[in-house]
Parts: C-alpha cells; structure tokens; sequence
C-alpha cells in the first residue's frame, strides 16, 4: 500500500519532469526568435534585443529552462512578453472558470451514464437496451463544439430559456452563474456522457457475466439489488480509468466550448495567447493542462486501489 | 414424509433445442441424493433450473416443488424466487476462485447470506453468526480478510458456510470439489457431510466422481442426453446397474480395481440437441436394436428404476 503510493508518487513526479522538458522543448524548437515573434515583423533589431535581454532571452536554453521551471515551482509563472503583464494571476482566475465548466460537465457526463449505461447493459437483448444504444451511438458521433452550436440555437435563441453565452463568477451572481454554466456544461458533457456510457455499458456486462453476481444471487438478492451491492464497485474500476483518460479529452474540448460559449477559461487564454503571439504564456498555460491531467491519472490510480482490494497487497 | 424436492417432467429448451427433457427427482428430508453423467449430460442445468439461476434465453418446463414453498418455483417471478433462494434452497457451484466477490470482505458476504433474509436480527449479530460460521469451517479470524489472500480451497468452504448460513431445507452442490487438489476435496466433502448433517438438510451432490457418490450419498440418479436413465439406492446401482450407459460409467471408472486400462464407453457424447431420437443413449450402446429407436419406459418406482429396452440382468455382475 505505501509502497504504490511511494512508486506511484515517483511515476508521477517523472512524468511531471518529462512533460516540463517536453513543453519547454517544442517551444523552443518552433521557428523564430520569441522576442521577435512578440514584437512582430516590423520591430527593429535594436527593440528586439531589448527585450531579448528584458527577459532573459539571450541566456542559453538550458538556463532558461532551469529558470522557468524554478520559477513554476514557486508559482512564478513569469511576465508576458507581449502585454508585459505577470501570468500566474491571469492563469489562477480562469484555471477556476475551467474547473468550473470541467467538472459540471464531468458530472453531467456520469450522471448521464451511469444509470444508461447499466439499463444498456442489464437489458442488451431488449429494445430499451438497443435504443439506449442507438443514441449514445449517435452521441458519440457529435462532437463537443457542434452540440454547443445545436444547444444555442435551441435553448437560447429559439426558446430563449437560457443565455447563449457569457461568464458571471458565482460569487457575483450565482443565479445567473448557473444558468450561463448550463449549455456549455451539457455540450461538454453530454458527447463525453455518452462515451461514457459504452464504457458504463461493457463493464456492467462483464460484471453481470461474473460468477460472484450469481453467487449473490443464490443467497437471495434480486437482480438489481445483486447488482448495486456486489457489481458496482467491481464495475467502477474500468470506468474510472476511462474517466480520468476523458479529462484530457474534456479539457481540449473546453478549449473549444469556451470560444463558442465565450467564456474566459484557460481556453481562452490559451488561444489569446496563440493570437497575441504571447509565446511564455502558451508555454504556461500547456504546462498547468499536462499537470492537471498527470495530476489527475495518478488520484484515478490511488482510487483503483480504494476501489480493488486486490492491489493492496505489497509486493 | 413429504419430500423436500419433488420435481416432475422437467424439461429445459434453448431456442428449439432440447437440453433436458421428462426429468423426475425427488429428495426426502435430510436425504443425500447424487446425480451423476457425462460432461453435457445435463446435471447442471437440473439443478439451476431447481434454483432459477439458469442463464438467459435458457427455459425451464415442467414442475417443480419445495416443501415449506407453497409455489410452483417453475416460473416463479424473482420476487418470490429471491425468497425461497439462500433461505429453504442454497448452492455451491464448482469454481470457488470466481463464487466471491472480490472487493468485499469474507465476513460480510457470509453475514449478508443472513441478513438478506433477516434471520438475524441485525447487523451486530449477523457479524457474530459469520464468525462463527467461518470458526466451524475452519476458517476463525478470516472475517475481514479478501477472498484474493484465500486459496482456492478456503474459498470454497467460505462458500459452503455462507450456503449453509440459513440452515436451507436443501443444499445443492454442483461439482464443488472438481476444482480443487485431491487433499482439499476430502476436507471440503467433510465439512458439507457434517454442514448438512447438523442441520438435516437434504443434499443434491453432483459429480462426475463415482467414488463420491459411494460414500456420501444414499440415492443415485444417473443422467445421459437429458434425461435420467436410471436412478435408485446407491448399493444397488453401482453393484447392479440395469441401463446399459450406468453399466458402461461404472466399467470406465472402476471403483474397485486400481487397473489404469479401464474401459471407456465407446464413441462420443453427442453436441447438446444432437441426441439420437428415442434411447439417448443408443447410438453408442452395443446392445441397442431397432426397439431403441422408441423412448424406452420408465422400469420400477419413480425411486428406483431405469429406462432401457435392453436392461443388464437383474443378476448380472457389474464387470460383464
Ligand atoms: N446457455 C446454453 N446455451 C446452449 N446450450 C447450453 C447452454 N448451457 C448448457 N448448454 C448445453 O446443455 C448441455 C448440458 O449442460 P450442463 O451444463 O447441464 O451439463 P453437465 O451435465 O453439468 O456437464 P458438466 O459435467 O460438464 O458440468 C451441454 O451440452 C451444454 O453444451
Ligand atoms: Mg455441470
């Protein structure tokens, strides 16, 4: 048990290396002189190698490295060459904005698939089983930014229930807040739910199948109660490993959504950042998505071993 | 006495196959029955048909009883069948590594047995009867510990406390030591001998093992294609068998002699619904004539007696 922890902490803590060196290298790999790229074509050399040196750009990539991280480190995420503003701040207000849509949509999409999934699953031979099917088939199908548009254009315009866009902090208005957070939520997480759902789908058919559900069975538990207190635990560790590899998914999905939606996520910044030419901030806001989903595989991997008794044996 | 199980015409179809067909048994209180056959003969289906377990797209027909249940448990919906089950009615199937849930704890997969159907008063005392329970198997202080730290043995007698748990009218054992190393097999038929006997519970033990059957049970049914086609006392059936297949299973696994040439009995069993019409058994039988090509009449009572045209001899010896 400690000992998974200890290895698993170390696994995480190289991956977090690697990935440091791996987005720090293909920045510094792309063509063109970041001081130069931030000023643009017309600047002058001499401007250029102002900056160079404002920012420390002159000094060998490895020290720059070196510095860059240190500073992530100590949560200095740097100034930005473009607008000369510090980026941590920036980052840490809408890093919320995206947790906030992410983990809605994280929710929608279990809440979704979760009980789909099981009724697909304890009734594959019937015609509910099958429709259930069809449609998540056809969710699959659709991606994120699509169902956005097709939301929009039903629940804000067409019957105007719901705001077509826009961001309000929750602590501003959190009636308002709520309502914005609805169709970006349900178009993140209604394509991711019906992923899910599959996955739901084919681990409660592996469970049903399972010698220990009849065994449950034979001591008098009905079906679904059978279910519910022998399967569900067992059915839940493939499901969350596929949810924690959906979080990569879901986090480039928001990317999307919050332009649709405009919403002032790490999406947006990102992309602001790819347009403004702001290249340490693209560098930034990468390294904090690779985090977040490193970060979030390794608690799937402690919760395997909550969920699994048999990964506690120490080796 | 009534018995505790009393099937009548039991038959069990997948699609338009025939798996089982016209199967009677009966079991009387505290008695110890065993059926025996080939692989696919149909022993299994018997019996979780008996219990409602059988897998999906597989149906049961015909009748079957339970004393202390005033229904019919053919077609009984899950309802009334989830009570009967684990309470008047417990099995133990082959695999022990796979019975248990693997992310629950022993003890309370045995103390749920109870608490399912309330015969403790609560959670408190259903955790001391499992203890005990475990104790008597053999297995004090396995309470909290995974069936993943459990052999394969231990495991099984887990579930033979946990079939027991609700001291059930009838217990049904479909293979439950075929899994298991020979010196653990001995040890598990202990301890369903002594489960049973303290509770008076009636046993249906199914095996391939003639040697078994010898000394655990009293009555023997033997099946072939779906059907039983001969049952009685077990001293008479394995020292006189009348239907030519009881005859050829008792050549081929010689309970006396310890000559490893034994016998076999010629040709295959046939694919489930491959059966020939009438006797089950005659395409592979030496004694099989144009009569066979009828079903062949039930010969004695219902407890003792065999279905062929061309019986061995009342007399004849077991190795012809
Ligand atoms: N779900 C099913 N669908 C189709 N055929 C089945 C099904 N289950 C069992 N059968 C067939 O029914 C026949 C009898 O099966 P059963 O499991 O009762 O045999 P058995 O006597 O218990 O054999 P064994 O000694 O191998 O356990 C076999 O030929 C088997 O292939
Ligand atoms: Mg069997």
């Amino acid at each position: 048990m400690i000992l998974r922890l200890v290895e698993r902490t170390a696994v995480l803590l190289v991956s977090l290396a690697v990935a440091s060196v791996l987005v720090f290298g293909f920045m510094a790999v792309l063509p063109g002189d970041p001081a130069r790229v931030a000023l643009g074509v017309n600047a002058s050399d001499e401007a250029v190698a102002q900056l160079r040196q404002q920012f420390g750009l002159d000094r060998s990539l490895a020290t720059q490295y070196v510095d860059w991280l240190g500073g992530l480190l100590q949560g200095d995420f740097g100034t930005s060459y473009v607008s000369k503003v510090a980026i941590g701040p920036q980052i840490a207000d809408r890093f919320q904005v995206t947790l906030w849509l992410v983990v809605t949509a994280m929710i929608v999409a279990l809440v979704l698939a979760a009980p789909a999934g099981t009724v697909m699953a304890a009734r594959h031979r019937r015609i509910s089983g099958l429709a259930l099917s069809a449609l998540s088939q056809l969710g699959v199908a659709v991606p994120a930014f699509l169902a956005g548009i097709l939301l929009i254009m039903v629940f804000a315009v067409k019957l105007g229930w719901l705001p077509a866009n826009g961001w309000t902090p929750p602590a501003e208005d959190p009636g308002m807040f709520l309502k914005q957070l609805v169709l970006p939520a349900l178009s993140l997480g209604l394509v991711q739910g019906a992923v899910l759902t599959r996955y739901v789908r084919s681990a409660v058919l592996d469970v049903l199948r399972e010698d220990y559900l009849r065994t449950a069975r034979a001591k008098g538990l009905r079906p679904f109660p059978a279910l519910w207190r022998h399967g569900l635990r067992n059915a839940a560790v493939p499901v969350v490993t596929v949810l924690g590899l959906q979080l990569a998914t879901l986090l480039i999905g928001a990317v999307v959504v919050e332009r649709v939606f405009v919403i002032p996520g790490l999406g947006s910044l990102l992309l602001d950042g790819v347009s403004n030419r702001d290249l340490l901030l693209v560098q930034d806001v990468v390294m904090v998505l690779v985090v977040a989903v490193l970060v979030v595989n390794f608690l799937v991997d402690l919760l395997y071993v909550a969920l699994d008794p048999r990964l506690r044996v120490s080796r | 006495m009534s018995d505790v199980l009393s099937v009548q015409g039991l038959s069990v179809t997948v699609r338009d196959k025939t798996l089982v067909q016209d199967v009677d048994l009966t079991v009387g209180p505290g008695e110890r029955v065993g059926l025996i056959g080939e692989s696919g003969s149909g022993k299994s289906l018997t019996a979780l048909s008996v219990i409602g377990l059988l897998p999906e797209d597989v149906h049961a027909a015909g009748s079957v009883r339970l004393a202390g249940v005033s229904h019919e448990l053919i077609g009984a919906d899950e309802r009334r069948m989830s009570r009967v089950r684990g309470l008047q009615l417990a099995m133990v199937f082959q695999e022990p590594m796979t019975a248990l849930n693997p992310t629950m704890r022993v003890g309370d997969q045995v103390a749920e047995a109870m608490l399912i159907h309330r015969t403790v008063p609560g959670r408190r005392s259903a955790r001391l009867a499992a203890t005990e329970l475990l104790d008597r198997v053999g297995l004090a202080g396995a309470m909290k510990t995974y069936p993943h730290q459990l052999s394969g043995g231990q495991r099984q007698r887990i579930v033979v406390a946990l079939a027991l748990a609700n001291d059930p009218a009838l217990l049904i054992c479909d293979e439950p030591t075929t899994a298991l190393d020979v010196t653990v097999q001995a040890m598990i038929l202990d301890l369903i001998m002594q489960g049973v006997a303290a509770r008076e519970s009636a046993l249906l033990f199914i095996t391939h093992d003639l040697a078994v059957v010898a000394t655990i049970c009293q009555r023997v049914l033997v099946m072939y294609g779906g059907r039983v086609v001969e049952a009685g006392p077990v001293g008479e059936v394995f020292t006189r068998p009348r239907h030519r297949y009881t005859q050829g299973l008792l050549a081929a696994s010689d309970l006396e002699s310890a000559d490893a040439r034994l016998p076999t009995i010629p040709g295959n069993v046939p694919a489930a619904g491959q059966f020939p019409s009438g006797c089950v058994f005659r395409t592979r039988c030496a004694h099989a004539t144009e009569l066979c090509a009828e079903v062949p009449p039930w010969e004695g009572t219902p407890a003792h007696g065999f279905a062929c045209h061309h019986p061995a001899p009342a007399m004849e010896p077991t190795h012809a």
